[in-house]
């Protein structure tokens, strides 16, 4: 056996290997890395201002010149739809980096102290019993209308759900004979949590934060796309597609464009979230 | 069954309670002057000194909070600023038409999940099952409201079978309502199909595997009698808890959906309200759904203990 073959064979290589081996996820992995891979390169691929006005150059079907046309404004689809691109991947991030600091803390002392469970859990379920997106609008009507509004907005709607996949797995595994073992080893709290339970409530955090994503991007289009997300004409999907409402009829790929975007965004996400399920947490697949 | 009952009813309390401050807070959320900001650039200061006197926002916070309870003890939600009307009526009349669309889309979600989901799992491993699969993830992934930019395209403008939006009551004609609501019926209803047909297909494989389905089968009874008695009975279970979420999700699906139809249900009141800055009428729109959504949770869950004996017996 050459060093190499040992190294395959390594335990850590476990779970890479048979993501690698879900068909499924690395289809959703492509889709996923073109968007990401477009926003990361926005301002080399699609060098135009994506609010650059263009009069003369308006409504120009998708063509070699204009490889996504231009809206009502001449404005450069392209460019729009990459810099929204852009957009949605830094809402998504952000929004899924709360989830995982605050779901996690919030879901780790819910289901670790007992005592703090209760409130803690209480103000949780208020919080979940409003409908997602009616809640974001509501927050984003108070807060205001930036991008950073929106991502607080967001990060509130969804940590609860968040925090209680953490909390079911910290209960779970508080009761594992090594964390007693733990404890009577004299080990404190925080180390506990740290070094013996926290790791191992990953996989379902890890499951839920890939659909978050593509949960959050669209929830965030959906406030563009109502008005009440980042104002116009800052270029995020909803926007460009709530501006091509009115040419529905005569430019239909002011609309179609983006939303193929956002929906190749979302499908992408969904598929790698699968994939991370079935192989990180068997228990919950879907069969195949 | 009675008991099921009581403590769902119980426990609902004080997430209705915190809904309920949480509710009463946002107006508190907004930052700087929440009279300035609800009165809008061109106001004077007079008119920001009278909504702050109307809103009760001159008082002390506490003073505010005790008249939202008692309001609420009340049924007063306040009054909106944009239409001029109790929060309340402006709800109750809006609410008939989310309602009707919510029901004829959740009619298509359970149809197309749970059909699709039955024959995904019975016809395992073939071309049906992964192409039903396929269908679900699209649907799953597909957004409501360019699902139904999609449709308006195609059978509004395109081929002009279905009109791109309006409203006509259920009652007054319902071959007119069927027509104005069938494209956003359609567009709430994939996204949740797709969902619900992922999980019926997984928990029917669940059970079909159980030894009561294969002693079912091996004491002759009638293939059609297995699955849909011994079955599907069973995988109903854990569905039902899905229908829960279901519904929520709907809710807000109808948001976008009905901005988009301009169906005048509650989403678009609602959204209407936050883009003029009408907070009573957000903040007593959102009180008031969420809470419905709380009750018909509570009815499902005592669905769930009636499909579920062990549920009914334990403690």
């Amino acid at each position: 056996m050459t060093d190499e073959d040992d190294r395959r064979t390594h335990p850590a290589w476990d779970t890479p290997r048979r993501l690698l081996h879900h068909r499924l996820f690395v289809l959703g992995l492509m889709l996923f890395a073109i968007v990401a891979i477009a926003a990361i390169l926005a301002p080399w691929i699609a060098p135009t201002d994506p609010n650059k006005l263009a009069m003369r150059f308006k409504f120009r079907p998708p063509s070699e010149e204009f490889l996504f046309g231009t809206d009502n404004f001449g404005r450069s689809l392209w460019s729009r739809v990459i810099w929204g691109a852009r957009l949605s991947m830094l809402i998504g991030s952000s929004v899924v980096a709360i989830n995982a600091v605050a779901g996690t803390l919030i879901g780790a002392l819910a289901g670790y102290f007992r005592w703090l469970d209760n409130g803690l859990m209480r103000v949780n379920d208020a919080l979940m019993a409003f409908p997602a997106v009616l809640l974001a609008i509501a927050v984003t009507a108070v807060l205001g209308p930036s991008i950073a509004d929106v991502i607080i907005a967001l990060g509130l709607v969804y940590t609860p759900r968040t925090a209680r996949i953490v909390r079911a797995s910290v209960i779970v595994l508080r009761e594992m004979e090594y964390v007693q073992a733990a404890i009577a080893a004299g080990a404190g709290h925080g180390r506990i949590l740290r070094r013996h339970i926290l790791p191992n409530a990953m996989a379902p955090l890890i499951v839920q934060l890939s659909f978050l994503f593509a949960v959050a991007v669209l929830t965030e289009a959906t406030l563009s796309f109502l008005g009440v997300g980042a104002v116009p004409p800052t270029p995020t999907w909803g926007n460009i597609m709530a501006e091509g409402r009115q040419y529905i009829s005569d430019a239909p790929w002011i609309i179609a464009i983006p939303g193929l975007a956002l929906m190749i965004t979302v499908l992408g996400l969904n598929l790698l979230g699968d994939g991370l399920r079935d192989v990180l947490d068997p228990r919950l697949r879907i069969q195949p | 069954m009675l008991g099921v009952l009581i403590r769902r009813v119980l426990g609902a309390l004080p997430v209705l309670a915190i809904v309920s401050l949480i509710t009463f807070g946002m107006i508190h959320m907004i930052p700087g002057d929440p009279a300035a900001a609800i009165a809008g650039m061109s106001a004077t200061a007079e008119q920001i000194a009278n909504i702050r006197t109307d809103l009760g926002l001159d008082q002390p916070v506490l003073d505010q909070l005790w008249h939202w309870y008692a309001n609420l003890a009340h049924g007063d939600l306040g009054r909106s600023l944009l239409l001029g009307i109790p929060v309340m009526t402006a709800t109750l009349q809006r609410l008939p038409v989310t309602l009707a669309l919510s029901a004829y889309a959740l009619v298509l979600t359970l149809v197309l999940g749970l059909g699709s989901g039955i024959v995904a799992a019975l016809k395992r491993n073939t071309w049906i099952d992964q192409a039903a699969m396929v269908l679900a993830m699209i649907g799953i992934s597909l957004p409501n409201f360019y699902l139904g930019l999609l449709m308006i395209i195609l059978f509004a403008v395109d081929l002009g079978w279905l009109p791109t939006g309006g409203y006509v009551p259920l009652w007054q004609n319902p071959i007119g309502w069927l027509a104005t609501s069938t494209m956003p019926a359609i567009s709430l209803a994939l996204l949740l199909a797709g969902l619900l047909a992922r999980i019926t297909r997984s928990t029917m494989l669940e059970v079909l595997r159980q030894d009561y389905i294969r002693t079912a089968n091996a004491k002759g009874l009638p293939r059609r009698q297995v699955v849909l008695k011994h079955a599907l009975a069973n995988a109903l279970i854990p569905i039902t808890t899905v229908v829960g979420i279901i519904i929520s999700l709907l809710i807000s699906g109808a948001v976008v959906t009905e901005t988009l139809f301009s169906i005048p249900g509650i989403g678009q009141l609602l959204t209407q309200a936050v883009l003029n800055r009408d907070y009573p009428m957000v903040q007593g729109g959102l009180l008031l759904t969420t809470a419905l959504l709380v009750l018909i949770n509570i009815g499902i869950d005592v669905c769930y203990a009636l499909l579920d004996p062990r549920i009914r017996y334990d403690g």
